[in-house]
């Protein structure tokens, strides 16, 4: 099991003259939680967005499980072993939390569209079975009682948990948080942090997370990758990274400093 | 337990409806006749386009396009073998077999023109379906009209009387089903989530392409069955009666009943033929009082009449617990 999960090697994403991503590099192995942060504009989800297929690389290669997946649509990919959410999130709004999930479970059904209109007994036990296994995964994100409910009509937090329940039941290997705690608030944040630990233990799968608030990703992540206008600036322990000169310049900024009470001498570039 | 359930709930209608139909079939006869099978067409037609915009949240347009290729298979079919006679069994058996034999064609035909239309289109995302269709549906007008095999301008006339209220009636049952089924498969919250999101849907291993070009082509394969059907009825196959109106009006039922409806489709197919059929003298104005329509319900409930929702989701005796969980929780 020394194979990574995910390597991606100088991935390069260019959109015109606009480089938004260069020389991209991250090894993740099973079981590992990392961090990805950086100022707005950074390259983060474009990152995240050339790993799921969303876009093809301009150049580098993404290799998932000793594959090369460049240029693979993102259901392939998906299909593959990794799985995400979204920065704002994307759940489908009208059907029910179950449903939701239930959606990402059909990759397990193998019976056709013709078996579905004769109700065929293979049929009716791959939906048997779809139901239950969504039904754990909502159990798991604490969603058990909300099967019935309408995925807009969850509040935000829950929300975020359906999406990651959503994402976790296509059985990836890699799980992609993509800003998890936006718009919670202080408990729903330290909830958060115990959960992604939880998930990553659980299901033993490598978890790759970007955040904007500091406190989360410091918290939670074993290793962190920094991103600047696209470029890798720092990578390494959360307080290796906080210790950065590059990375307090770019990202944590002065207010940061000030109220973790730390002093940097800042070169002035 | 379940599977038994659903095995009851399946046979159940197709016993029903047969007895019902073979009743109606006796007790009415004439004009009245021919207004209910025209309305049970329009609900094959309205249903199954409900799986391409309502379901799968596309929008196609030239409905009617598809109808005529399934009408013309089964009118040239059925009067190849007009003289035809199967041994051993009588004359009118031997007529409703080679029917069946055409409808069948003329779905696949159907399906068939559904997946060349389908395939390059829905590969890309947004409204590009629309003008596709609906340029669809007018290269086929023009193909008929200049096409001497198919009777030009003046159509195949002289078909003989085939469709009944059994067929329409099985027709109809076998729509219905099939959209309702869909509806409850993986298969169709598939469809139901690329409407929601397609972003979302890919990302969760949807293949979105494969999946909205399959229910495109079903909903084209029933559009051919409902062309068939027509044809048949009114012993005459002509282009006018694939035209563009007939697609909006298409539309306009789906819109009415409700995207994603399948029992709205029903009610507005009905409701709209019935209502045509009551406002004959004036027929003319059909495409103005469509437009009204539509402005008055994009005015008062866009949602059409019962949104994604089915009619036993709103009577509340039926209700399941649907509405239950849908009041959502503490925050």
């Amino acid at each position: 099991m020394s194979e990574p999960v995910l390597d991606a090697r100088k991935v390069t994403m260019q959109f015109g003259g606009l480089k938004a991503l260069v020389d991209f590099d991250l090894t993740l192995m099973s079981g590992e939680l990392v961090g990805m942060i950086g100022p707005n504009g950074a390259g983060k989800t474009t990152a995240f967005n050339a790993i799921t297929g969303v876009y093809p690389p301009t150049s580098g290669d993404v290799i998932l499980l000793g594959e090369r997946v460049n240029g693979r649509r993102p259901h392939q990919i998906c299909m593959k072993g990794i799985a995400r959410t979204f920065q704002n999130i994307r759940l489908f709004k009208q059907l029910t939390a179950l449903d939701n999930v239930r959606v990402a479970c059909h990759h397990g059904h193998r019976a056709g569209f013709t078996a579905a209109f004769l109700l065929t007994a293979a049929f009716l036990a791959d939906e048997e079975r779809i139901t239950q296994r969504a039904e754990e995964f909502l159990a798991v994100m604490g969603l058990a009682d909300k099967r019935h409910a309408l995925a807009r009509n969850l509040p935000y937090g829950e929300q975020r948990r359906l999406e990651i329940a959503r994402a976790l039941a296509t059985g990836p290997r890699l799980l992609c948080l993509d800003e998890p705690a936006a718009g919670m608030n202080a408990s729903e944040k330290v909830a958060l942090m115990e959960l992604i630990r939880r998930i990553r233990d659980q299901f033993g799968i490598a978890i790759l997370v970007i955040e904007h608030d500091m406190r989360v990703v410091m918290g939670v992540s074993e290793r962190l990758v920094v991103l600047d206008h696209g470029v890798t600036i720092a990578r390494g322990s959360p307080q290796q990274v906080q210790k950065d000169p590059k990375v307090i310049e770019a990202y944590l900024g002065d207010s940061y400093l000030e109220e973790k009470h730390i002093h940097v001498p800042v070169e002035s570039t | 337990m379940r599977a038994l359930r659903l095995v009851s709930q399946s046979l159940l209608p197709f016993v029903a409806g047969l007895a019902v139909l073979s009743m109606i079939s006796k007790g009415l006869s004439g004009s009245w006749a021919i207004v209910l099978m025209v309305a049970g067409i329009n609900i094959i037609l309205a249903v199954s386009l409900n799986v391409v915009n309502g379901f799968t949240g596309q929008f196609s347009i030239g409905h009617a396009g598809f109808m005529a290729v399934g009408a013309y298979t089964a009118a040239k079919i059925t009067m190849a073998l007009r003289f035809v006679q199967i041994a051993g069994i009588s004359s009118d058996a031997s007529d409703q077999l080679f029917f069946l034999l055409a409808l069948v064609a003329g779905m696949v035909a159907a399906a068939v023109a559904g997946l060349l239309v389908g395939a390059p289109s829905l590969r890309l995302r947004g409204d590009y379906l629309a003008i596709v269709t609906l340029g669809f549906n007018e290269i086929i007008r023009v193909i008929i009209e200049n096409t001497p095999f198919l009777g030009q301008a003046t159509g195949i006339s002289g078909l003989p009387r085939l469709t009944n209220f059994v067929w329409v009636g099985m027709g109809v049952v076998a729509t219905v089903v099939m959209a309702k089924r869909l509806a409850e498969s993986t298969h169709g919250r598939a469809l139901l989530a690329i409407r929601e999101d397609e972003i979302a849907a890919e990302a969760m291993g949807v293949d979105t392409t494969s999946y909205k070009v399959r229910a495109f082509v079903i909903a084209s394969a029933f559009a051919g069955l409902a062309g068939g059907l027509l044809v048949h009825l009114i012993q005459l196959c002509t282009p006018r009666s694939f035209t563009f109106i007939k697609s909006f009006e298409v539309v306009v039922m789906v819109v009415l009943g409700g995207m994603g409806s399948v029992t709205g489709s029903i009610l507005a197919a009905l409701v709209l033929s019935l209502a045509l059929e009551g406002l004959r003298e004036v027929q003319e104005f059909r495409m103005v009082m469509y437009a009204l329509l539509l402005i008055v319900l994009m005015l008062t409930r866009p949602t059409g009449i019962f949104g994604t929702r089915e009619i036993w989701d709103i009577l509340p005796k039926w209700g399941r617990h649907r509405a239950q969980g849908a009041a959502g929780g503490s925050p």
